[in-house]
Protein backbone atom coordinates (compact mmCIF):
# COMPACT_ATOMS: atom_id res chain seq x y z
CA UNK A 1 0.00 0.00 0.00
CA UNK A 2 1.28 3.66 -1.13
CA UNK A 3 0.40 5.52 1.81
CA UNK A 4 2.35 8.69 0.58
CA UNK A 5 0.76 8.61 -3.08
CA UNK A 6 -2.89 8.20 -1.57
CA UNK A 7 -1.87 11.44 0.72
CA UNK A 8 -0.03 13.14 -2.09
CA UNK A 9 -3.29 13.01 -4.45
CA UNK A 10 -5.39 13.99 -1.23
CA UNK A 11 -3.20 16.78 -0.88
CA UNK A 12 -3.15 18.14 -4.33
CA UNK A 13 -7.16 17.53 -4.12
CA UNK A 14 -7.06 19.88 -0.92
CA UNK A 15 -5.42 22.57 -2.68
CA UNK A 16 -7.59 22.51 -5.59
CA UNK A 17 -10.28 23.47 -3.24
CA UNK A 18 -8.59 25.63 -1.62
CA UNK A 19 -7.78 27.90 -4.31
CA UNK A 20 -11.15 28.44 -4.65
CA UNK A 21 -12.17 28.07 -1.01
CA UNK A 22 -14.60 31.98 -1.51
CA UNK A 23 -16.65 30.55 -4.00
CA UNK A 24 -16.81 27.14 -2.64
CA UNK A 25 -17.74 28.01 0.66
CA UNK A 26 -19.82 31.28 0.46
CA UNK A 27 -22.35 30.09 -2.43
CA UNK A 28 -23.73 27.18 -0.39
CA UNK A 29 -23.78 29.40 2.57
CA UNK A 30 -25.45 31.94 1.06
CA UNK A 31 -27.93 29.14 -1.00
CA UNK A 32 -29.22 27.68 2.38
CA UNK A 33 -29.40 31.36 4.04
CA UNK A 34 -31.75 32.30 1.56
CA UNK A 35 -33.77 28.82 1.81
CA UNK A 36 -34.11 29.82 5.54
CA UNK A 37 -34.93 33.22 4.55
CA UNK A 38 -37.82 31.98 2.22
CA UNK A 39 -38.96 28.29 3.57
CA UNK A 40 -38.28 28.90 7.26
CA UNK A 41 -39.24 32.56 7.85
CA UNK A 42 -41.65 33.79 5.04
CA UNK A 43 -43.46 30.49 3.88
CA UNK A 44 -42.77 28.64 7.45
CA UNK A 45 -44.28 31.09 9.54
CA UNK A 46 -47.47 30.04 8.02
CA UNK A 47 -46.87 26.23 8.29
CA UNK A 48 -47.94 24.13 11.12
CA UNK A 49 -45.16 22.56 13.00
CA UNK A 50 -44.50 19.22 11.60
CA UNK A 51 -44.30 16.13 14.51
CA UNK A 52 -43.69 18.76 16.74
CA UNK A 53 -40.93 20.07 15.41
CA UNK A 54 -41.13 23.99 13.71
CA UNK A 55 -40.76 23.88 9.66
CA UNK A 56 -37.93 26.21 10.07
CA UNK A 57 -36.04 23.74 12.16
CA UNK A 58 -37.75 20.55 10.29
CA UNK A 59 -35.88 21.38 6.79
CA UNK A 60 -32.54 21.67 8.31
CA UNK A 61 -31.45 18.08 8.01
CA UNK A 62 -32.80 18.18 3.86
CA UNK A 63 -30.99 21.22 3.28
CA UNK A 64 -27.56 20.00 4.67
CA UNK A 65 -27.96 16.67 2.90
CA UNK A 66 -28.99 18.89 -0.25
CA UNK A 67 -25.54 20.10 0.06
CA UNK A 68 -23.80 17.27 0.61
CA UNK A 69 -25.01 15.55 -2.19
CA UNK A 70 -24.37 18.39 -4.35
CA UNK A 71 -20.85 19.02 -3.12
CA UNK A 72 -19.46 15.17 -2.96
CA UNK A 73 -20.80 14.88 -6.68
CA UNK A 74 -19.44 17.97 -8.18
CA UNK A 75 -15.94 17.35 -6.62
CA UNK A 76 -15.37 14.08 -6.82
CA UNK A 77 -16.70 14.02 -9.91
CA UNK A 78 -14.73 16.97 -11.01
CA UNK A 79 -11.37 15.80 -9.22
CA UNK A 80 -10.73 12.45 -11.75
CA UNK A 81 -12.20 14.22 -14.81
CA UNK A 82 -10.01 16.91 -14.89
CA UNK A 83 -6.48 15.13 -15.54
CA UNK A 84 -8.48 12.82 -17.90
CA UNK A 85 -9.56 16.24 -19.91
CA UNK A 86 -5.93 17.82 -19.62
CA UNK A 87 -4.11 14.86 -20.00
CA UNK A 88 -2.32 14.57 -17.03
CA UNK A 89 -4.13 11.64 -15.69
CA UNK A 90 -0.56 9.41 -17.56
CA UNK A 91 1.06 9.78 -14.26
CA UNK A 92 -1.70 8.43 -11.99
CA UNK A 93 -2.12 6.03 -14.22
CA UNK A 94 1.73 5.26 -14.23
CA UNK A 95 2.35 5.75 -10.55
CA UNK A 96 2.47 2.62 -8.11
CA UNK A 97 -0.88 3.14 -6.64
CA UNK A 98 -3.88 0.87 -7.10
CA UNK A 99 -7.82 1.72 -6.95
CA UNK A 100 -7.59 1.79 -3.34
CA UNK A 101 -4.78 4.69 -2.90
CA UNK A 102 -6.97 6.48 -5.80
CA UNK A 103 -10.24 6.31 -3.83
CA UNK A 104 -8.07 7.68 -0.58
CA UNK A 105 -6.85 10.23 -2.31
CA UNK A 106 -10.13 11.41 -4.69
CA UNK A 107 -12.43 10.25 -2.80
CA UNK A 108 -11.63 11.03 0.29
CA UNK A 109 -10.35 14.81 -0.21
CA UNK A 110 -13.72 15.21 -1.87
CA UNK A 111 -16.08 13.83 0.93
CA UNK A 112 -13.30 16.02 3.53
CA UNK A 113 -14.74 19.07 1.52
CA UNK A 114 -18.33 18.03 2.00
CA UNK A 115 -18.68 17.87 4.87
CA UNK A 116 -16.54 21.00 5.89
CA UNK A 117 -19.12 22.48 4.12
CA UNK A 118 -21.89 20.46 5.73
CA UNK A 119 -20.84 21.84 8.57
CA UNK A 120 -20.62 25.42 8.04
CA UNK A 121 -24.05 24.77 6.79
CA UNK A 122 -25.41 23.48 9.95
CA UNK A 123 -23.55 26.60 11.63
CA UNK A 124 -25.36 28.88 9.68
CA UNK A 125 -28.38 27.37 10.25
CA UNK A 126 -28.25 27.55 14.23
CA UNK A 127 -28.49 31.34 13.25
CA UNK A 128 -31.67 30.92 11.92
CA UNK A 129 -33.35 28.10 14.03
CA UNK A 130 -32.91 26.73 17.27
CA UNK A 131 -31.61 23.08 16.66
CA UNK A 132 -31.38 19.68 19.38
CA UNK A 133 -29.41 17.45 18.24
CA UNK A 134 -30.60 14.36 19.32
CA UNK A 135 -28.59 11.64 18.13
CA UNK A 136 -25.17 13.22 17.43
CA UNK A 137 -23.17 10.44 16.46
CA UNK A 138 -25.72 9.17 14.38
CA UNK A 139 -26.02 12.29 12.94
CA UNK A 140 -22.19 12.24 12.24
CA UNK A 141 -22.32 8.82 10.75
CA UNK A 142 -24.84 9.79 7.90
CA UNK A 143 -22.52 13.17 7.34
CA UNK A 144 -19.32 10.64 6.36
CA UNK A 145 -21.68 8.34 5.25
CA UNK A 146 -23.23 10.12 2.80
CA UNK A 147 -20.48 11.83 1.75
CA UNK A 148 -18.50 9.10 0.95
CA UNK A 149 -20.73 7.23 -0.69
CA UNK A 150 -22.00 10.49 -3.29
CA UNK A 151 -18.18 11.16 -3.76
CA UNK A 152 -17.69 7.55 -5.32
CA UNK A 153 -21.02 8.28 -7.24
CA UNK A 154 -19.23 11.48 -8.53
CA UNK A 155 -16.17 9.35 -9.00
CA UNK A 156 -17.80 7.01 -11.29
CA UNK A 157 -19.47 10.04 -12.87
CA UNK A 158 -16.20 11.67 -13.57
CA UNK A 159 -14.70 8.25 -15.35
CA UNK A 160 -17.70 7.93 -17.37
CA UNK A 161 -17.76 11.14 -18.41
CA UNK A 162 -16.15 11.65 -22.05
CA UNK A 163 -17.43 15.55 -22.07
CA UNK A 164 -18.02 18.69 -19.49
CA UNK A 165 -21.60 18.17 -21.21
CA UNK A 166 -21.95 14.80 -19.79
CA UNK A 167 -20.62 15.23 -16.23
CA UNK A 168 -23.01 18.11 -15.61
CA UNK A 169 -26.07 15.59 -17.10
CA UNK A 170 -26.53 13.29 -14.15
CA UNK A 171 -26.35 15.59 -11.36
CA UNK A 172 -28.77 17.96 -13.40
CA UNK A 173 -30.88 15.12 -14.57
CA UNK A 174 -30.79 12.91 -11.92
CA UNK A 175 -29.49 14.06 -8.48
CA UNK A 176 -31.30 17.25 -8.38
CA UNK A 177 -35.04 15.85 -8.52
CA UNK A 178 -34.19 12.98 -6.77
CA UNK A 179 -32.83 15.54 -3.81
CA UNK A 180 -36.24 17.77 -4.23
CA UNK A 181 -38.13 14.76 -4.38
CA UNK A 182 -36.91 13.17 -1.20
CA UNK A 183 -38.17 15.00 1.15
CA UNK A 184 -36.15 17.78 2.51
CA UNK A 185 -38.73 20.22 2.45
CA UNK A 186 -41.87 18.00 3.52
CA UNK A 187 -42.15 14.13 4.73
CA UNK A 188 -43.34 11.75 2.57
CA UNK A 189 -46.38 11.02 4.81
CA UNK A 190 -47.82 14.43 3.43
CA UNK A 191 -47.69 13.04 -0.30
CA UNK A 192 -50.77 11.27 -2.03
CA UNK A 193 -50.89 7.92 -3.52
CA UNK A 194 -49.20 6.85 -5.66
CA UNK A 195 -46.55 8.90 -5.00
CA UNK A 196 -45.86 7.90 -1.80
CA UNK A 197 -44.85 4.99 -2.69
CA UNK A 198 -42.90 5.96 -5.66
CA UNK A 199 -41.13 8.06 -3.16
CA UNK A 200 -39.64 4.34 -1.53
CA UNK A 201 -37.52 4.40 -4.08
CA UNK A 202 -36.22 7.33 -4.13
CA UNK A 203 -32.80 6.53 -2.38
CA UNK A 204 -32.52 10.61 -1.34
CA UNK A 205 -35.56 9.02 0.92
CA UNK A 206 -33.33 7.03 3.04
CA UNK A 207 -30.55 9.55 3.81
CA UNK A 208 -32.86 12.46 4.49
CA UNK A 209 -34.97 10.03 7.03
CA UNK A 210 -32.23 8.89 8.80
CA UNK A 211 -30.71 12.36 8.71
CA UNK A 212 -33.63 13.67 10.29
CA UNK A 213 -33.96 11.21 12.58
CA UNK A 214 -30.74 11.76 14.32
CA UNK A 215 -31.56 15.16 14.68
CA UNK A 216 -35.08 14.93 16.14
CA UNK A 217 -35.59 11.68 16.46
CA UNK A 218 -37.95 10.75 14.21
CA UNK A 219 -37.82 9.71 10.18
CA UNK A 220 -40.17 8.87 7.65
CA UNK A 221 -38.65 5.14 7.64
CA UNK A 222 -36.79 3.61 10.41
CA UNK A 223 -33.68 4.37 11.45
CA UNK A 224 -31.76 0.70 10.44
CA UNK A 225 -33.54 0.97 7.08
CA UNK A 226 -32.26 4.68 6.47
CA UNK A 227 -28.86 3.21 7.57
CA UNK A 228 -29.30 -0.07 5.35
CA UNK A 229 -29.90 1.62 2.75
CA UNK A 230 -27.32 4.19 2.98
CA UNK A 231 -24.49 1.63 3.25
CA UNK A 232 -26.18 -0.16 0.37
CA UNK A 233 -25.73 2.00 -1.82
CA UNK A 234 -22.10 3.00 -0.59
CA UNK A 235 -21.49 -0.91 -1.16
CA UNK A 236 -22.96 -0.87 -5.16
CA UNK A 237 -20.44 2.55 -5.46
CA UNK A 238 -17.64 0.80 -4.63
CA UNK A 239 -18.17 -1.94 -6.43
CA UNK A 240 -18.84 -0.38 -9.49
CA UNK A 241 -15.81 1.52 -9.11
CA UNK A 242 -13.65 -1.94 -8.46
CA UNK A 243 -15.04 -2.99 -11.86
CA UNK A 244 -14.03 -0.17 -13.62
CA UNK A 245 -10.41 -0.13 -12.48
CA UNK A 246 -10.39 -4.39 -13.01
CA UNK A 247 -11.74 -3.45 -16.81
CA UNK A 248 -10.25 -0.38 -17.38
CA UNK A 249 -13.19 1.36 -18.01
CA UNK A 250 -12.75 4.39 -19.85
CA UNK A 251 -9.24 4.78 -18.58
CA UNK A 252 -6.92 2.19 -19.55
CA UNK A 253 -7.13 1.11 -23.41
CA UNK B 1 23.27 -8.86 -16.26
CA UNK B 2 19.93 -9.15 -15.58
CA UNK B 3 18.12 -6.68 -18.26
CA UNK B 4 16.55 -3.57 -16.24
CA UNK B 5 13.77 -4.12 -18.97
CA UNK B 6 12.57 -7.74 -20.60
CA UNK B 7 9.50 -7.30 -22.23
CA UNK B 8 8.66 -10.84 -24.17
CA UNK B 9 6.02 -11.38 -26.53
CA UNK B 10 3.83 -8.59 -26.13
CA UNK B 11 1.71 -7.64 -28.51
CA UNK B 12 -1.71 -5.08 -28.29
CA UNK B 13 -4.95 -5.18 -30.13
CA UNK B 14 -6.69 -2.43 -29.47
CA UNK B 15 -10.94 -2.22 -29.33
CA UNK B 16 -10.93 -0.87 -32.60
CA UNK B 17 -9.25 -4.21 -34.09
CA UNK B 18 -6.30 -2.11 -34.56
CA UNK B 19 -3.24 -3.96 -34.00
CA UNK B 20 -0.66 -1.65 -32.76
CA UNK B 21 1.84 -3.90 -31.50
CA UNK B 22 2.62 -7.72 -32.74
CA UNK B 23 4.37 -9.73 -30.33
CA UNK B 24 7.41 -7.63 -29.18
CA UNK B 25 10.71 -9.01 -27.64
CA UNK B 26 12.84 -6.81 -26.38
CA UNK B 27 16.11 -6.36 -23.64
CA UNK B 28 17.25 -3.31 -22.16
CA UNK B 29 20.07 -3.32 -19.95
CA UNK B 30 21.09 -1.50 -17.39
CA UNK B 31 22.69 2.24 -17.74
CA UNK B 32 22.10 1.82 -22.05
CA UNK B 33 20.88 4.56 -23.93
CA UNK B 34 18.22 2.83 -26.37
CA UNK B 35 16.32 4.78 -29.66
CA UNK B 36 13.04 3.26 -30.41
CA UNK B 37 12.55 4.62 -33.98
CA UNK B 38 9.72 4.56 -36.20
CA UNK B 39 7.93 6.94 -38.68
CA UNK B 40 4.18 8.27 -37.02
CA UNK B 41 2.36 5.47 -36.25
CA UNK B 42 4.47 2.65 -36.03
CA UNK B 43 3.68 1.69 -32.20
CA UNK B 44 6.32 3.35 -30.23
CA UNK B 45 4.20 5.27 -28.36
CA UNK B 46 1.91 2.18 -27.42
CA UNK B 47 5.00 0.10 -26.85
CA UNK B 48 5.63 2.75 -23.87
CA UNK B 49 2.33 2.79 -22.42
CA UNK B 50 2.04 -0.42 -22.15
CA UNK B 51 5.27 -0.81 -19.85
CA UNK B 52 4.26 1.90 -17.55
CA UNK B 53 1.37 0.56 -17.30
CA UNK B 54 -1.40 3.05 -18.98
CA UNK B 55 -2.18 -0.04 -21.96
CA UNK B 56 -2.79 -3.42 -20.83
CA UNK B 57 -0.95 -6.10 -23.21
CA UNK B 58 -3.16 -8.09 -24.79
CA UNK B 59 -0.37 -10.91 -24.40
CA UNK B 60 3.14 -11.33 -23.13
CA UNK B 61 4.63 -10.31 -20.36
CA UNK B 62 6.88 -7.39 -18.86
CA UNK B 63 9.59 -7.12 -16.48
CA UNK B 64 10.72 -4.50 -14.71
CA UNK B 65 13.80 -4.49 -12.75
CA UNK B 66 12.87 -8.34 -12.35
CA UNK B 67 9.63 -7.32 -11.46
CA UNK B 68 6.66 -8.08 -13.14
CA UNK B 69 4.81 -5.39 -14.44
CA UNK B 70 1.24 -6.29 -14.00
CA UNK B 71 1.56 -8.88 -10.92
CA UNK B 72 4.33 -6.53 -9.04
CA UNK B 73 2.96 -3.46 -10.22
CA UNK B 74 4.06 -0.93 -7.02
CA UNK B 75 8.13 -2.33 -7.65
CA UNK B 76 7.98 -2.15 -10.97
CA UNK B 77 6.54 1.25 -11.33
CA UNK B 78 8.37 2.56 -8.21
CA UNK B 79 11.39 2.16 -10.74
CA UNK B 80 9.92 4.08 -14.23
CA UNK B 81 9.90 7.77 -14.54
CA UNK B 82 7.57 8.35 -17.72
CA UNK B 83 7.78 12.17 -19.73
CA UNK B 84 5.09 12.10 -22.22
CA UNK B 85 5.04 13.42 -25.55
CA UNK B 86 1.92 15.41 -24.89
CA UNK B 87 2.32 18.36 -22.77
CA UNK B 88 0.07 17.50 -20.41
CA UNK B 89 0.37 19.39 -17.14
CA UNK B 90 -1.45 20.95 -14.00
CA UNK B 91 -2.42 24.64 -15.46
CA UNK B 92 -2.88 26.51 -11.56
CA UNK B 93 0.02 24.27 -9.31
CA UNK B 94 3.73 26.21 -8.69
CA UNK B 95 6.58 24.01 -10.60
CA UNK B 96 7.57 22.99 -6.96
CA UNK B 97 4.34 21.96 -6.25
CA UNK B 98 3.80 19.82 -9.05
CA UNK B 99 7.10 17.94 -8.55
CA UNK B 100 7.02 17.55 -5.30
CA UNK B 101 3.53 15.93 -5.70
CA UNK B 102 5.11 13.48 -8.36
CA UNK B 103 7.75 12.21 -5.80
CA UNK B 104 5.24 11.39 -3.30
CA UNK B 105 2.93 10.02 -5.76
CA UNK B 106 5.50 7.22 -6.39
CA UNK B 107 5.83 6.71 -2.81
CA UNK B 108 8.65 8.54 -1.81
CA UNK B 109 9.61 10.79 1.12
CA UNK B 110 9.67 14.18 0.58
CA UNK B 111 13.17 15.58 -0.05
CA UNK B 112 13.49 19.13 -0.64
CA UNK B 113 17.36 18.83 -1.02
CA UNK B 114 17.05 16.07 -3.80
CA UNK B 115 14.07 18.40 -5.64
CA UNK B 116 16.22 21.23 -5.56
CA UNK B 117 18.50 19.90 -7.63
CA UNK B 118 16.72 18.15 -9.90
CA UNK B 119 15.12 21.84 -10.99
CA UNK B 120 18.38 23.49 -10.89
CA UNK B 121 19.64 20.98 -13.05
CA UNK B 122 16.62 21.55 -15.74
CA UNK B 123 17.44 25.40 -14.77
CA UNK B 124 13.80 25.29 -13.11
CA UNK B 125 14.85 26.81 -9.92
CA UNK B 126 14.11 30.29 -11.18
CA UNK B 127 10.89 29.41 -11.83
CA UNK B 128 9.47 27.19 -8.82
CA UNK B 129 7.07 29.77 -7.83
CA UNK B 130 5.49 30.04 -10.90
CA UNK B 131 2.10 28.59 -12.48
CA UNK B 132 3.24 25.91 -14.60
CA UNK B 133 0.22 27.96 -17.09
CA UNK B 134 2.41 30.82 -17.36
CA UNK B 135 5.65 28.85 -18.88
CA UNK B 136 6.67 28.29 -22.07
CA UNK B 137 6.65 25.07 -24.17
CA UNK B 138 9.73 24.66 -23.51
CA UNK B 139 10.00 25.08 -20.20
CA UNK B 140 6.55 23.31 -19.15
CA UNK B 141 8.70 20.16 -20.97
CA UNK B 142 11.25 20.35 -18.78
CA UNK B 143 8.60 20.43 -15.78
CA UNK B 144 7.43 17.25 -17.16
CA UNK B 145 10.87 15.97 -17.15
CA UNK B 146 11.80 17.21 -13.27
CA UNK B 147 8.42 15.39 -12.78
CA UNK B 148 9.46 11.90 -14.10
CA UNK B 149 12.75 12.56 -12.41
CA UNK B 150 11.35 13.47 -8.83
CA UNK B 151 11.32 9.86 -7.67
CA UNK B 152 14.70 9.39 -8.63
CA UNK B 153 13.67 6.48 -11.45
CA UNK B 154 16.34 3.83 -12.49
CA UNK B 155 14.56 3.90 -15.82
CA UNK B 156 13.76 6.80 -17.75
CA UNK B 157 11.46 7.08 -20.74
CA UNK B 158 11.59 10.53 -22.77
CA UNK B 159 8.84 9.62 -25.35
CA UNK B 160 9.94 12.19 -28.43
CA UNK B 161 11.75 14.31 -26.12
CA UNK B 162 12.43 16.86 -28.97
CA UNK B 163 9.11 17.23 -30.41
CA UNK B 164 7.84 21.24 -30.73
CA UNK B 165 11.42 21.53 -28.51
CA UNK B 166 13.50 24.78 -29.83
CA UNK B 167 17.99 24.13 -30.70
CA UNK B 168 19.13 24.80 -27.12
CA UNK B 169 16.49 23.09 -25.18
CA UNK B 170 17.52 19.95 -27.76
CA UNK B 171 20.83 20.38 -26.60
CA UNK B 172 20.61 20.74 -23.31
CA UNK B 173 18.25 17.70 -22.82
CA UNK B 174 20.81 15.50 -24.59
CA UNK B 175 23.46 17.11 -21.90
CA UNK B 176 20.94 16.15 -19.21
CA UNK B 177 20.25 12.38 -20.77
CA UNK B 178 24.47 12.00 -20.72
CA UNK B 179 24.44 13.39 -17.48
CA UNK B 180 21.93 10.84 -15.83
CA UNK B 181 23.31 8.00 -17.96
CA UNK B 182 26.59 8.91 -15.80
CA UNK B 183 24.74 8.32 -12.81
CA UNK B 184 23.47 5.15 -14.36
CA UNK B 185 20.26 5.86 -15.28
CA UNK B 186 18.90 3.45 -18.22
CA UNK B 187 17.44 5.45 -21.11
CA UNK B 188 14.61 4.90 -23.70
CA UNK B 189 13.66 7.16 -26.14
CA UNK B 190 11.05 7.38 -28.89
CA UNK B 191 11.94 9.83 -31.78
CA UNK B 192 11.59 9.93 -35.16
CA UNK B 193 13.99 12.42 -35.45
CA UNK B 194 17.13 9.92 -36.40
CA UNK B 195 19.69 12.76 -35.40
CA UNK B 196 18.56 12.57 -31.77
CA UNK B 197 18.96 8.40 -31.95
CA UNK B 198 22.51 9.11 -33.60
CA UNK B 199 23.31 11.78 -30.96
CA UNK B 200 22.51 9.68 -28.13
CA UNK B 201 21.70 6.34 -28.45
CA UNK B 202 24.20 3.05 -27.65
CA UNK B 203 21.47 1.15 -29.44
CA UNK B 204 18.58 1.76 -32.19
CA UNK B 205 15.52 -0.27 -32.26
CA UNK B 206 13.65 0.29 -35.35
CA UNK B 207 9.71 0.03 -35.16
CA UNK B 208 7.00 0.24 -37.83
CA UNK B 209 3.66 -1.36 -38.25
CA UNK B 210 3.60 -3.09 -34.73
CA UNK B 211 6.91 -4.77 -35.59
CA UNK B 212 10.66 -4.36 -34.14
CA UNK B 213 12.34 -4.98 -37.44
CA UNK B 214 16.13 -4.79 -35.90
CA UNK B 215 17.58 -3.74 -32.61
CA UNK B 216 21.09 -3.14 -32.83
CA UNK B 217 24.23 -1.29 -31.58
CA UNK B 218 23.92 1.83 -33.21
CA UNK B 219 27.98 2.16 -34.35
CA UNK B 220 27.39 -1.40 -35.73
CA UNK B 221 23.92 -0.67 -37.90
CA UNK B 222 26.16 2.39 -39.14
CA UNK B 223 28.72 0.16 -40.17
CA UNK B 224 26.75 -2.44 -41.23
CA UNK B 225 24.57 -0.38 -43.48
CA UNK B 226 26.68 3.26 -43.89
CA UNK B 227 27.69 3.85 -47.19
CA UNK B 228 29.77 6.48 -48.16
CA UNK B 229 29.55 8.31 -51.68
CA UNK B 230 31.85 10.62 -53.61
CA UNK B 231 30.64 13.36 -55.81
CA UNK B 232 33.29 14.47 -58.60
CA UNK B 233 32.54 17.47 -60.58
CA UNK B 234 33.87 17.91 -63.72
CA UNK B 235 35.48 20.59 -65.61
CA UNK B 236 34.35 19.03 -68.85
CA UNK B 237 30.64 17.05 -68.81
CA UNK B 238 30.70 13.51 -70.35
CA UNK B 239 28.37 11.69 -72.29
CA UNK B 240 29.45 8.43 -71.01
CA UNK B 241 31.64 6.60 -68.37
CA UNK B 242 34.69 5.84 -70.19
CA UNK B 243 35.55 1.76 -69.97
CA UNK B 244 38.76 2.35 -68.48
CA UNK B 245 36.65 3.55 -65.36
CA UNK B 246 34.09 0.47 -65.49
CA UNK B 247 35.72 -1.08 -62.20
CA UNK B 248 34.80 1.32 -59.89
CA UNK B 249 30.87 1.36 -60.85
CA UNK B 250 30.54 5.31 -61.20
CA UNK B 251 27.59 6.84 -61.92
CA UNK B 252 27.01 9.63 -64.32
CA UNK B 253 24.65 12.69 -63.27
CA UNK B 254 23.53 16.22 -64.13
CA UNK B 255 23.81 16.02 -67.28
CA UNK B 256 27.44 14.37 -67.48
CA UNK B 257 28.19 17.26 -64.99
CA UNK B 258 29.36 14.87 -62.11
CA UNK B 259 30.79 11.52 -61.07
CA UNK B 260 29.39 9.56 -58.13
CA UNK B 261 31.10 6.94 -56.79
CA UNK B 262 29.89 4.77 -53.86
CA UNK B 263 32.06 2.99 -51.62
CA UNK B 264 31.95 0.96 -48.38
CA UNK B 265 33.55 3.26 -45.70
CA UNK B 266 34.40 0.38 -44.10
CA UNK B 267 36.91 -1.32 -46.61
CA UNK B 268 40.27 -1.81 -46.56
CA UNK B 269 40.43 -0.05 -49.68
CA UNK B 270 38.13 2.87 -50.93
CA UNK B 271 39.52 2.57 -54.17
CA UNK B 272 39.49 6.58 -53.97
CA UNK B 273 43.44 7.31 -54.78
CA UNK B 274 43.21 4.65 -57.82
CA UNK B 275 39.98 6.05 -58.85
CA UNK B 276 41.96 10.06 -58.50
CA UNK B 277 44.93 8.76 -60.06
CA UNK B 278 42.91 7.02 -62.88
CA UNK B 279 41.24 9.88 -63.93
CA UNK B 280 44.55 12.40 -63.53
CA UNK B 281 46.09 9.68 -66.23
CA UNK B 282 43.34 10.27 -68.76
CA UNK B 283 43.33 14.27 -68.21
CA UNK B 284 40.38 14.55 -67.00
CA UNK B 285 39.69 17.49 -64.95
CA UNK B 286 37.82 18.30 -62.20
CA UNK B 287 37.04 20.91 -60.38
CA UNK B 288 35.69 19.85 -56.97
CA UNK B 289 35.22 16.81 -54.70
CA UNK B 290 32.61 16.21 -51.79
CA UNK B 291 31.95 12.94 -49.96
CA UNK B 292 29.35 12.25 -47.12
CA UNK B 293 28.40 9.53 -45.26
CA UNK B 294 25.11 8.12 -45.60
CA UNK B 295 23.41 8.51 -41.85
CA UNK B 296 20.64 6.64 -39.70
CA UNK B 297 17.97 8.09 -42.01
CA UNK B 298 18.96 6.44 -44.86
CA UNK B 299 19.29 3.80 -43.23
CA UNK B 300 16.34 3.68 -41.88
CA UNK B 301 14.37 5.10 -45.22
CA UNK B 302 16.22 1.56 -46.77
CA UNK B 303 14.86 -0.43 -44.13
CA UNK B 304 11.30 0.08 -43.89
CA UNK B 305 11.41 0.66 -47.57
CA UNK B 306 12.68 -2.60 -47.65
CA UNK B 307 10.34 -4.49 -45.49
CA UNK B 308 7.03 -3.44 -47.39
CA UNK B 309 8.63 -4.05 -50.87
CA UNK B 310 9.43 -7.54 -49.43
CA UNK B 311 5.73 -7.90 -47.39
CA UNK B 312 3.73 -6.69 -50.81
Amino acid sequence: MNLLGAWAIYRFEMARFGRTLGQSVITPVITTALYFIVFGGAIGSRIDAIDGVSYGAFIVPGLVMLTLLTQSLSNASFGIYFPKFSGTIYEILSAPVSVIELLLGYVGAAATKSMLIGGIILVTSTFFVDLQIAHPAMMLAFLVLTSVAFSLFGFIIGIWAKGFEQLSLVPALVVTPLTFLGGAFYTIDMLPEPWRTVSLFNPVVYLVSGFRWSFFGQGDVAIGISLGATLGFLALCVGVVLWMFRTGYRLKP
Amino acid sequence: MQPILSVRGVSKTYASGHQALKSVDLDIAPGEIFALLGPNGAGKTTLISTICGLVTPSTGTIRVAGHDALRDFRAARRTIGLVPQELSTDAFETVLATVRFSRGLFGYARDDAYIERVLRDLSLWEKRDANIMELSGGMKRRVLIAKALAHEPRLLFLDEPSAGVDVSLRRDMWKLVHRLREGGTTIILTTHYIEEAEEMADRVGVINKGELLLVEEKTALMRKLGKREMVIALVEPMHSVPPDLSEWHLALEDDGHKLRYVFDAQAERTGIPSLLRKLADMGIGFKDLDTSKSSLEDIFVDLVADRSGAAA
